[in-house]
């Protein structure tokens, strides 16, 4: 993997805090007998306390760590889905987040519409996906369902039109959160190699896991999230043996 | 700061970019509301005519209808015009609450889920007017020119709609009692609206209420025209197009100032 001297993400100092209050207080009556009797607490929790690295382009990129390691509110960050508490996030480059991608359907449309629904959510325009339909519902292989609303499918074929249609384009920067373990095992193996091809492109990747071993594999650099705060950045080989000799001294 | 150069710049190639995203959100409120019924989309027209002849058969008998000259059409502008602010608000209103398992995983601006909500409202608004059309042909109303002039009052209804609809989203955000309360509201708000009893059977003590009413104010402007063939008072018309203004300010601020703590919370 060859490495281009051009930064695509820049996070500088991001710090991110969330207020978890013990019951949220959302209806106007709580809220008002709170503020009378001075009991609007909030507990401060910061998700992310002081985070700071640099993303250079074609870089496959790991994150590693514990649950609520920070992991995934950083990529939210990066997502431009939350604005950091304090700090930038710099991102350069066409972005396309493979999380949660069952959000944006709508039950009630066929496949077809959306299709166009959710593509348009993720930016894409009417032109890029008339040109790609037939390429996503190949792929997908819901060319039978097509036309019969979403409610009626199975979760697997949900995720796989969802998976079809995300990975359409050729992003520049590819968002992954966690393994993409979609349908049965034929299209496993079909989405494997489809992000396969997706990650030996000039694309940068940020990539999610729990796991070392994917880590090692897929990315060529890594950064190690403890509790909000940055532990080791540098190649994912140093860092996830990093890691994992910090896991087995805890256990 | 740079960063405010960056949204600010932001915003006119975010809508660009994200048109064909609001017209899909558009088209999808409209499709998905007719979906599995026969008539489909007439419904759009045959709601609105249904209820009227309702109204216009309990009014005329029970009341001989105020003594308003063409019931019908009286009716059947007030009530359109004020379906269309509380759909429109109401939906807006549930907008941002409603997406949020979209809002946290891709980024969209957020107003285009309140605007989208709004418009696809307005939409089957512009469709009923065919209705309004043809009642007022059936009924002998004069078609004049002035007719066209009433797009003014019905944009500065749109864009009150939208300000006042940026506002209660941002506010159910946070205090979800608003749905409960603003459903309320709505209710005293149509009886506090001359729309189905002309304006002058009210004591002249309240009249402030019709006086401040921006609501009252478009309808009265396309009442002259639907009804009388006249052009209307200007002052009405200027009335509405400040409230509107003042509105879509306030909705906008409100909402930019509060947008980035959304995801926080719904």
């Amino acid at each position: 993997m060859k490495h281009l001297e051009k930064t695509v993400i820049n996070v500088e100092n991001v710090k991110m805090k969330f207020n978890l209050s013990k019951e949220r207080t959302d209806n106007l009556k709580e809220y008002f007998i709170k503020f009378l009797k001075r009991e609007l607490n909030y507990q401060p929790f910061w998700a992310l306390k002081g985070v700071s690295f640099e993303v250079k382009q074609g870089d496959k990129f790991g994150i590693i760590g514990l649950n609520g390691a920070g992991k995934s509110t950083l990529l939210k960050l990066i997502a431009g889905v939350m604005k950091p508490t304090e700090g930038h996030i710099q991102v350069k480059g066409s972005m396309v987040p493979l999380l949660e991608m069952g959000a944006g359907f709508d039950p009630d449309y066929t496949g077809r519409e959306n299709i166009f629904l959710k593509g348009a959510l993720l930016g894409y325009t009417r032109r890029f996906l008339e040109e790609k339909f037939d390429e996503i519902v190949e792929f997908s292989e819901l060319e039978d369902f097509i036309d019969v609303p979403l409610k009626n499918y199975s979760s697997g074929m949900r995720a796989r039109l969802a998976f079809s249609i995300a990975t359409m384009v050729e992003p520049e920067i590819l968002i992954v959160d966690e393994v993409l373990s979609v349908g049965d095992a034929k299209f496993q193996q079909k989405s494997r190699e489809k992000m396969q091809s997706l990650l030996n492109e000039d694309a940068t990747v940020l990539f999610v896991s729990h796991s070392t071993l994917q880590v090692k594999t897929i990315c060529n650099r890594a950064i190690w999230l403890n509790q909000g705060e940055l532990i080791a950045e540098g190649s994912a080989e140093e860092v996830c043996d990093l890691y994992d000799e910090w896991i087995s001294e805890e256990s | 700061m740079a960063t405010e150069k960056i949204t600010g710049h932001r915003f006119l190639y975010n809508f660009r970019k994200y048109k064909f995203l609001l017209y899909q959100l558009v088209s999808r409120d409209i499709k998905t509301k007719y979906r599995k019924s026969v008539l489909g989309v007439f419904w759009s027209f045959l709601e609105p005519l249904l209820t009227m002849i309702v109204l216009t058969i309990i009014f005329s008998t029970l009341f001989k209808g105020f003594g308003v000259e063409n019931y019908p059409v009286y009716l059947l502008t007030g009530r359109l015009i004020f379906t269309f602010f509380s759909g429109g608000t109401m939906a807006a209103m549930r907008s941002i609450r409603g997406s949020a398992s979209i809002l946290k995983t891709v980024y969209v601006p957020k107003y285009i889920y309140s605007l989208s909500a709004i418009l696809s409202n307005f939409v089957t608004f512009l469709l009923s007017l065919v209705v309004l059309f043809l009642v007022m042909a059936a009924t002998n109303a004069p078609f004049t020119i002035y007719i066209i002039f009433t797009s003014l009052p019905i944009l500065a209804l749109l864009f009150f709609t939208i300000g006042v609809g940026l506002i209660l989203a941002t506010v159910n955000v946070f205090f979800r009692d608003l749905e409960h309360l603003y459903g309320v509201f709505l209710t005293l708000l149509m009886y506090a609206t001359p729309i189905f009893y002309p304006p002058n059977i009210v004591p002249a003590s309240f009249r402030f209420i019709q006086d401040y009413n921006p609501i009252f104010a478009v309808i009265e402007c396309c009442r002259s025209a639907f009804l009388y063939g006249e052009l209307y008072d200007p002052h009405q018309l200027i009335f509405a197009l400040i409230s509107a203004a003042v509105a879509m300010i306030v909705g906008l601020a409100l909402f930019y100032k509060y947008q980035d703590k959304f995801i926080l919370h719904v």
